[in-house]
């Protein structure tokens, strides 16, 4: 699926460019934003080295082993795919929880840790399983209690409180996470029906 | 707020202290852990580039080309009948597509119509109650390696429909539309 939305949203600013007749910025907004991409994976670098680096400690000390049995009766129920014990369980827990203190650059290595493991799980498969589709769309609509970026937006331009969204957006985010979790059951389940999964 | 800002500016130290005196603790070599663990991230950073290249590029012509605006321009009449603020849809549509896009916007929209303007709260709620949602399938599923995607980019996709509503919705209970 992924590929026709790829081709699809190329092919769609393309020929919409012959028409806008922004051909001239088109050029230059691909080769923009790959050096772009190329810039944010290199400040990705130093936090995948430091945080990659600070959780091998945590797992060779079995910090994370304890933190993952500690939480495990909840994400237990959520990945049911995933055997408690499974070092996966610890980085994902790792990884929601630096989402929620808003430690967004140590919350990407854990996450990213996480999904190499569920796709050892997975047998090396180059598809996604189900647990990884489950962390995903909870990731993507984690939970964070002081979204730091937008709160100094509303300082800068003097709001009278600036934190006072933060409220509205948990509240905003906790819906769209239950959604996900929703629709996440609702098309595996969908998926299993059609009998398009492997057992 | 002062209090919740010292609360994340210790959490890392905190963090990396408790990390490192569970590690002694535990007598576990902790530098060389540190070393090792720290070359999978060279190798993890280097694997994502080609996956973010070909997403933010095909992000960025769509943009430029004036594709982008062409649909928000489609869907503002659409939303208005629902009283959604016109305004307010180039955020919504660029949200999971690009973080940085969308945090200009939102600075946009903060400075035109004011911080605790309707538009000015909404736009900071849509900003701060979902993640990017491209950029995060993007990364974590190429960094593991994994090339087909199944129902994920669905899934994302209509959650961040259901953030959406239930921002306007947030946001008009808690401090009225004005």
């Amino acid at each position: 699926m992924i590929n026709f939305i790829w081709i699809g949203i190329l092919l769609t600013g393309i020929v919409f460019a012959v028409f806008t007749g922004r051909m001239d910025q088109v050029t230059e907004a691909l080769f923009d934003s790959a050096g772009e991409a190329v810039t944010l994976c290199i400040s990705l670098l130093s936090v995948l080295v430091f945080w990659l680096g600070l959780m091998r400690i945590a797992q060779q000390s079995g910090l994370l082993k304890k933190l993952s049995g500690l939480c495990r009766p909840l994400v237990a129920r959520l990945f049911p795919d995933v055997p408690p014990e499974h070092p996966a369980m610890g980085y994902m827990l790792s990884n929601m929880i630096a989402n929620l203190f808003g430690l967004g650059n140590a919350a990407t290595p854990m996450g990213i840790k996480a999904m190499e493991q569920l796709r050892e799980l997975n047998g090396g498969s180059d598809s996604a399983s189900r647990p990884m589709i489950t962390f995903l769309a909870l990731n993507n609509s984690s939970i964070e209690l002081i979204p730091t970026s937008v709160i100094a937006i509303r300082i800068l331009h003097d709001a009278a409180s600036p934190a006072d969204i933060a409220f509205p957006a948990v509240i905003s985010t906790a819906a769209a996470c239950m959604a996900a979790l929703l629709l996440d059951r609702l098309f595996w389940a969908r998926q299993k029906r059609k009998g398009r999964v492997r057992a | 707020m002062s209090r919740m800002a010292a609360v994340s500016s210790w959490m890392i130290p905190v963090l990396v202290f408790g990390i490192l005196v569970y590690a002694l603790i535990k007598k576990v070599p902790a530098y060389e852990a540190f070393v090792e663990g720290g070359k999978e991230g060279i190798r993890m950073a280097v694997s994502i580039i080609p996956f973010l290249v070909g997403m933010l590029a095909a992000i960025a012509v769509f943009r430029a080309s004036g594709a982008l605006d062409f649909f928000v321009g489609l869907l503002r009449p659409v939303l208005g009948w629902f009283g959604v603020p016109p305004e307010i849809v180039p955020l919504a549509l660029v949200r999971p597509l690009s973080g940085n896009a969308a945090l200009g916007i939102t600075n946009d929209l903060t400075a035109a119509y004011g911080p605790d303007s309707f538009i000015g709260r909404l736009a900071a709620v849509l900003q701060g109650s979902t993640d990017t949602t491209f950029y995060i399938l993007t990364v974590y599923f190429g960094a593991a390696g994994v090339k087909r995607m199944g129902y994920a980019l669905k899934v994302g996709l209509l959650a961040d429909v259901v953030n959406f509503i239930a921002a306007v919705i947030v946001v008009t209970l808690v401090f009225g539309r004005s």
